[in-house]
């Protein structure tokens, strides 16, 4: 553990990296808004933060280290989503099946 | 997290960090100790601050699934050129706060503090054109509460679009102001030459904090402007 986190505070990726990834942001912005104006039924929400996860996957990724990160990050990282999902799941399944509001 | 092999009291450690780094707190073995615990309280932080905005996120979910047609109408109010422009200033500062942090670990202190500026003018631009965007929902009488008013049906649901609106770009906002403070102070570190190749940790974590309130937007961007785009 104390070797991998050592080797985790001293890694420098090429400067390079951070551009490829910035690019692919700056793409999948343009993406999103372009696609947000043909109408794909259901599926418009469902693209639209599907490219959300992925450009936040990458800024998690890569400009915020976590693939180069301790695997205790990575539980912490992942314990965030987790209760997110847990949060956003259990509240829309309460409300679907009390049948309230609409 | 387990502890170095215990050394001889007689016997030095070599493989022990020179204990006369000025950095290195006490309670630590070695910086890379110290610098593994500050990562891992700010991802901690950054794991409540998820549940922070999750509310919110809820909330709009909730009345989204309800409104559909309301929320459709007052989505399109906002405007998708201001939004998109937003979206790549806010990821261009995101860009410059990676490369900063990348020029404190290879230990270049002038393109430190200049790629600090830079992002920090960024946030600040993101903010100016987040100003505009406030006021003119002001001028339209869209700001819930301030002489409501919603040309569409249903003026009521409307409202709690634009609540929900105000509050969650709100304390987004809220927070860029905060790293913009944090990142003050970080440069006026970095002037006075506090970071070296060794022991950069305010810089990376700082970096955390910054690229956390970019994905937030990542997500508050579709949320608000995109998704009802079509109809």
């Amino acid at each position: 553990m104390n070797q991998q986190a050592h080797a985790a505070s001293h890694v420098i990726v090429p400067r390079s990296m951070y551009f490829t990834i910035f690019a692919a942001l700056i793409v999948l912005t343009g993406l999103t808004t372009f696609v947000a104006f043909f109408d794909l039924g259901l599926a418009n929400p469902i693209v639209a933060l599907s490219i959300a996860v992925l450009k936040a996957s990458l800024v998690v990724l890569f400009f915020m280290h976590m693939k180069y990160s301790s695997r205790l990050t990575w539980i912490i990282g992942g314990a965030a989503v987790f209760w997110l999902g847990i949060l956003l799941v259990l509240i829309l399944s309460d409300y679907a099946m009390r049948g309230w509001g609409g | 997290m387990p502890k170095h092999e215990s050394s001889s009291a007689l016997v030095p450690d070599e493989n022990a960090a020179p204990a006369s780094d000025p950095a290195l707190r006490h309670h630590f073995d070695d910086l890379a100790q110290q610098h593994e615990a500050a990562t891992l309280g700010m991802w901690l932080f950054l794991a409540t601050e998820v549940m922070f905005f999750g509310g919110l996120f809820s909330a709009y979910m909730i009345y989204r699934v309800w409104y559909p047609g309301t929320w459709g109408d007052a989505s399109r109010t906002l405007d998708i050129t201001l939004g998109t422009v937003n979206t790549i200033v806010l990821i261009t500062s995101s860009l410059t706060m990676a490369l900063a942090v990348h020029a404190a670990a290879t230990n270049e202190r002038r393109k430190v503090m200049s790629f600090l500026v830079v992002t920090m003018v960024l946030g600040v631009a993101f903010l100016g054109i987040k100003s505009f965007e406030y006021y003119q929902k002001f001028a339209e009488h869209h700001v819930p509460g301030l002489d409501f008013r919603f040309e569409g049906q249903a003026p009521e649901r409307a409202n709690l679009f634009f609540s929900l609106y105000f509050a969650m770009t709100g304390l987004h906002a809220l927070h860029m102001i905060i790293g913009l403070g944090i990142l003050s102070v970080i440069l006026y570190m970095a002037w006075r030459g506090r970071f070296t190749e060794a022991w950069h940790t305010p810089v990376e974590i700082s970096g955390l904090y910054w690229h956390f309130v970019d994905i937030i937007w990542i997500f508050l961007f579709p949320l608000l402007y995109l998704v009802d785009r079509h109809r």
